[in-house]
């Protein structure tokens, strides 16, 4: 598949990405080549492959459902732009 | 033409373990904000999570409860999308391999019958912080407090065919979980919280086209936001309109609705496998063991309490069906040794005064231990129903134990006959008039004309001579004079 100037304007949207007039060919002409590494990938037959979760031969190991972490709010906050009353303000967002 | 109506609900429930799913910060509700969000649960670069086995053992104790099939291999992915109460950018969830898979649960339909109501899977994942949109100098406030709190998302198929329906499906999955104790199951501070699918259709055609009302909280506004979700839709297709695929907020406040994204704006979330988590993997060993710990779930609750508590399939409902309701009952009927009168307190006053003041039975000011302490004040007849109500307002606010409010506020009940009978005499002797009428009268009118007497002798020992003794000896001396 190969995807166009107006997917990859549509694609910066939905990902928050700022992609300048300047930038937009040389964008649409390597993610279709990243595209067609795919389409190359494709043609391989997985039919007797199962998904892959994780690339280690593991399991999820557990922990105790125990209190370990205490309030750091004071080390927390002097890092974000804008607090109050122990919040973190943000632009305003309402759906 | 008949309009048939399909329901399927999703349902976030709030596991009850004491630390995050993935991280080990307190879950504990109403700390101050953001004292309970640790490095992992803000994102911080660098973290790493490790699944809470708590939250894993629940989320099977569910699927065990309903009769689902449990994934010996599970998987968690991560859910794209761009909010600010998600510090990560990504919601840790499960998509391919959830850990619940399938189930079903009876639900009682008015007319008495039973439907079944399959679940389609349940899987886990982490919520979401809070944010709070009063305004901050044109900003919103972040709480991330909640942010990793477990939650088990169940996901019923599109079974239900009314509000009525979804409400008795929503209420059964309520009890089961309260009765599992994984989730505290108090809708007031969000631990259940809805998304309902609805859509409409002529009865034989094919599925419409379905909107997903989002994050309703009470029983009752899920019934409202679907009655009115269900009209909206009649009433475009009876128009010529048609159905768009739409995710809609409802606010029970003003009982309003509006569409808050189209499917054509819809996010992509670029699930992908997580690759900070490894597969779980649980063995049919594990499987047995935990469905050897299941408590007893809402049903055969039911049923006990209709056999050992002699109580109508309505009042077993009313009394078992909600754990911490049942816990409640059979404590205050342990202690105080009448399981009817404590099935009518704790259905009637407790639950009127719960109800006007919106609080889960968990959070009630007036203890099982206490109102069992009243109880048996009525049993010994040192007080009436009628002060034991006064007696429990009193309690409600928090006043202390029943025998010292009775003490302090005079209110026992004179069961001295001697007393009660001087008290006779005296209106007797006081209300000549009345006597002769009641002397003279029918004799199927006196039964009637008994209440002026009672009234007169009630009034006089101040509301505290035993009814059913004055009842008695006034009968007992009016007879006399005839």
């Amino acid at each position: 598949m190969t995807i166009d100037r107006a997917d990859i304007e549509k694609l910066g949207e939905l990902a928050r990405i700022a992609i300048t007039e300047a930038n937009i060919e040389a964008t649409t002409r390597s993610i279709n080549e990243v595209l067609a590494l795919v389409d190359q990938l494709q043609s391989a037959n997985t039919d007797q492959v199962s998904p892959l979760a994780n690339p280690l031969d593991a399991t999820q190991r557990l922990r105790h459902d125990r209190i370990s972490e205490s309030n750091h709010r004071e080390d927390f906050q002097p890092l974000a732009p804008a607090t109050e009353n122990g919040l973190y303000l943000v632009p305003k967002v309402i759906e | 033409m008949t309009w048939e109506t399909v329901i399927g609900l999703e349902v976030h429930t709030q596991l009850a373990t004491h630390t995050k799913i993935f991280s080990g910060a307190s879950t504990e509700f109403g700390a101050e904000p953001n004292t309970q969000a640790c490095a992992i649960d803000l994102a911080m670069p660098g973290t790493l999570p490790v699944l809470n086995e708590e939250a894993l053992r629940m989320a099977v104790m569910f699927g065990l409860a309903v009769d689902a099939d449990i994934g010996k291999i599970s998987a968690f992915e991560r859910k794209n999308y761009f909010y600010p109460d998600l510090p990560k950018g990504y919601q840790t969830t499960q998509l391919e391999k959830p850990i619940v898979l399938g189930g079903h649960l009876d639900i009682e339909l008015a007319d008495g019958t039973t439907k079944t109501i399959r679940i389609h899977h349940a899987h886990l994942e982490e919520d979401a912080g809070k944010s709070l949109h009063e305004d901050f100098h044109g900003m919103s406030g972040i709480d991330l407090n909640r942010a990793g709190t477990p939650l088990i998302e169940i996901v019923s198929e599109p079974d239900m065919s009314n509000s009525d329906e979804a409400v008795a499906f929503a209420k059964k999955l309520h009890a089961i979980v309260t009765s599992l104790e994984i989730c505290d199951g108090i809708m007031a501070h969000g631990s259940m919280r809805f998304d309902v699918n609805v859509s409409v259709r002529h009865k034989g055609d094919e599925l419409g086209i379905r909107t997903e009302t989002k994050n309703l909280n009470s029983f009752r506004f899920m019934e409202k936001a679907i009655k009115k979700e269900v009209e909206r839709q009649i009433d475009l297709i009876e128009d010529g309109g048609t159905v768009l695929q739409e995710t809609r907020l409802y606010d029970g406040d003003t009982d309003t609705a509006r569409s808050m994204r189209s499917k054509e704006e819809a996010n992509d979330y670029r699930y992908f496998p997580c690759p900070d988590l490894l597969p779980i993997e649980i063995d049919q060993a594990y499987i047995d063991a935990v469905k050897a710990s299941l408590p007893e779930l809402p049903d055969a609750r039911h049923q006990r309490f209709m056999e050992q508590y002699q109580l109508s399939s309505y009042d077993a409902g009313v009394l078992g069906d909600d754990a911490a309701t049942a816990h409640y009952f059979e404590t205050t009927t342990e202690q105080c040794g009448d399981a009817k009168l404590a099935a009518n307190w704790v259905s009637g006053e407790l639950a009127a005064k719960l109800n006007s003041e919106d609080m889960a039975i968990q959070q009630s000011p007036v203890s099982a231990e206490q109102l069992a302490a009243l109880i048996k004040r009525i049993s010994d007849k040192t007080v009436s129903n009628k002060m034991a109500r006064e007696v429990f307002e009193v309690m409600w606010q928090g006043e202390g134990d029943p025998d010292s409010i009775i003490e302090a506020r005079g209110l026992k009940q004179v069961s001295d006959s001697g007393a009660i009978e001087a008290m006779v005499d005296e209106v007797i002797e006081n209300s000549s008039k009345q006597i002769d009428n009641y002397l003279n009268a029918d004799e199927a009118k006196r039964p009637k004309m008994l209440g002026y007497f009672v009234g007169q002798i009630m009034k006089a020992s101040k509301g505290q001579a035993n009814p059913q003794q004055v009842n008695e000896i006034l009968l007992n001396k009016l007879n006399a004079l005839l």
